[in-house]
């Protein structure tokens, strides 16, 4: 017999003013504001911007406020205000040859047009915790140094020279690129509508799965040929005028990475590429949504697909941490009604159990039940 | 005509760049200094929506959708009868109106040189002036490869 059972109205309520209060913490304590998180804690802040798929500073500064700092959370909230608001088109490609860039390396080139800048990075800190910076100590202002007015190509340009590379990825002419907001994932998918995917893929799934084809599941032997950070103009066209509408800047990571591939009955020897393109300050990112596109090109290049990294479908459709999260966390909510059937047939598979391999037992529990 | 008409264009074009990257609050300050009328009537908006960015594969290849971006836009008739646009990354509506009017007073030859010199220019070279910080902080952290040559006396 089914009853419907409502409640948990006031305890819901209550559950809510008891999260306001939490997140709010102690009243001593300054409430933090959405600049300081911006400033501040901005690595975060482009985590949310382009997992939550939204290119908004202030709105990714403060669904991590409300999250407290739960950054799949932050990323869920982003999310679902993307969807009130009305869409106004599609850029136009942007350029990142014409970035404005604050850092540019290449793995692969010691002295390349345009040179190593290291820009604000990590990288070769001795990642020893400072204690300096929980007295809120003055910084001194960064150096400068003048600079050369000097073209960066990317490097992929450089290395197509000598045609030992392949060309940047083409789709057929008509092609118009697909966009998963819109449609249905579908496998297999082209290769532009996997890149939209993994732009917004969960950091550290693609992490990981770009780790294992080093560690030698799906093997594809990459370099960084570049990894450039910096800001990109935005264009739309739009009917009003009969020219593209700058809209502003945006700050972007893109990472090169250059395979070593030995040839197959598809494709010559030559070096082939993966490709990672993110919102913001996203170096580790970058590279992993890189290998990834590489790793998941298997099928194109003739390579046998034996890995994790490699399967497209496994890829994709794990790969939104959104998805994800709402499946594996639906698991709290109340199954009550599931689980008595279940339970009930559990139940019922036992005593046939008991009933073949002790009948004497059976019969004396199915007495005392009685 | 037509290379004043392209020549027009890109100046226009330009500006509407220039108040699209610059902050509300510099825009609303410089407005104030300049004393520009504020008078329009709306067409549309303010308001903000979503642009789907696109890159392209391996950098110069097809192009794909990345992610979205909050835009606001604006449009504005002054009573002079131009018709002005804006469209720019975020949400600062105030923002947005102002530049579409800017847009439309652009348009109008007796207000061009005024908005251009007391609104346009001064957002310009602060953007000019961060821009260059940006690169030569930069370029400070340029790597100067050497080569350690090892002494044989």
């Amino acid at each position: 017999m089914y009853v419907a059972v409502k409640g948990g109205e006031a305890a819901i309520a209550n559950a809510h003013g008891l999260l306001a209060d939490r997140r709010r913490g102690d009243r001593s304590v300054p409430a933090l504001r959405l600049d300081q998180i911006v400033e501040q804690l901005a690595l975060g802040v482009d985590r949310v911007m382009s997992e939550g798929s939204l290119y908004d500073r202030e709105l990714a500064a403060l669904a991590i406020v409300q999250a407290r700092g739960d950054m799949i959370e932050a990323i869920f909230l982003v999310r679902a205000y993307r969807t009130t608001l009305p869409r106004f088109g599609y850029t136009r490609p942007i350029d990142t040859g014409a970035m404005l860039v604050e850092r540019r390396v290449s793995a692969t080139y010691k002295d390349l047009p345009g040179g190593q800048l290291l820009g604000p990075t990590f990288d070769y800190t001795h990642r020893l915790l400072d204690p300096e910076l929980a007295t809120g100590a003055d910084v001194a202002e960064p150096l400068q140094r003048a600079r050369e007015a000097e073209p960066m190509p990317r490097v992929s340009a450089i290395l197509a020279r000598e045609g030992l590379i392949e060309p940047d990825g083409k789709m057929p002419q008509d092609h118009i690129p697909g966009d998963i907001t819109r449609e249905p994932l579908e496998f297999p998918m082209a290769r532009d509508i996997r890149l939209q995917a993994l732009s917004r893929g969960d950091e550290g799934f693609l992490l990981a799965l770009g780790y294992s084809t080093q560690r030698g599941y799906a093997r594809n032997h990459p370099f960084v040929g570049e990894i450039r950070i910096g800001e990109v103009e935005l264009e739309l066209d739009i009917p009003e005028l009969p020219f593209a509408v700058p809209l502003g800047t945006v700050r972007v990571t893109e990472c090169q990475m250059v395979n070593q591939f030995k040839g197959s009955a598809k494709a010559p020897p030559q070096f082939t590429r993966g490709y990672g393109l993110v919102f913001g300050q996203s170096e580790r990112k970058a590279m992993a949504m890189a290998l990834c596109d590489r790793a998941l090109r298997a099928s194109e290049l003739g390579e046998d697909v034996v890995a994790a990294a490699q399967d497209e479908e496994f890829v994709i459709s794990h790969s939104d941490n959104v998805q994800a999260t709402g499946f594996v966390e639906h698991l709290k909510l109340p199954h009550y009604v599931d689980f008595q059937a279940e339970l009930d047939l559990v139940r019922r598979m036992r005593a046939e159990y008991e009933a073949r391999e002790n009948p004497a037992k059976a019969e004396e529990t199915k007495e005392a039940a009685e | 005509m037509r290379g004043q008409e392209a020549r027009d264009q890109a100046e226009r074009k330009a500006a509407m760049a220039t108040l699209a990257q610059s902050s509300g609050d510099d825009i609303v300050r410089l407005w104030n200094e300049a004393g520009l009328p504020s008078q329009a009537e709306l067409l549309r908006g303010p308001e903000t929506g979503l642009v789907t960015l696109r890159g392209r594969i391996g950098g110069g290849g097809a192009p794909f959708n990345v992610g979205e971006a909050t835009v606001t836009r604006a449009t504005v008739r002054l009573p002079s009868g131009q018709v002005g646009h804006c469209y720019a990354l975020g949400r600062d509506k105030q923002k947005a109106k102002l530049a579409a009017i800017a847009d439309a007073l652009w348009q109008d030859p007796a207000r061009r040189a005024e908005v251009e010199t007391r609104l346009i220019a001064p957002l310009r070279s602060a953007l000019t002036v961060a821009h260059e910080k940006r690169r030569a902080e930069t370029a400070a952290t340029k790597v100067d490869f050497f080569t350690m040559v090892r002494g044989e006396d």
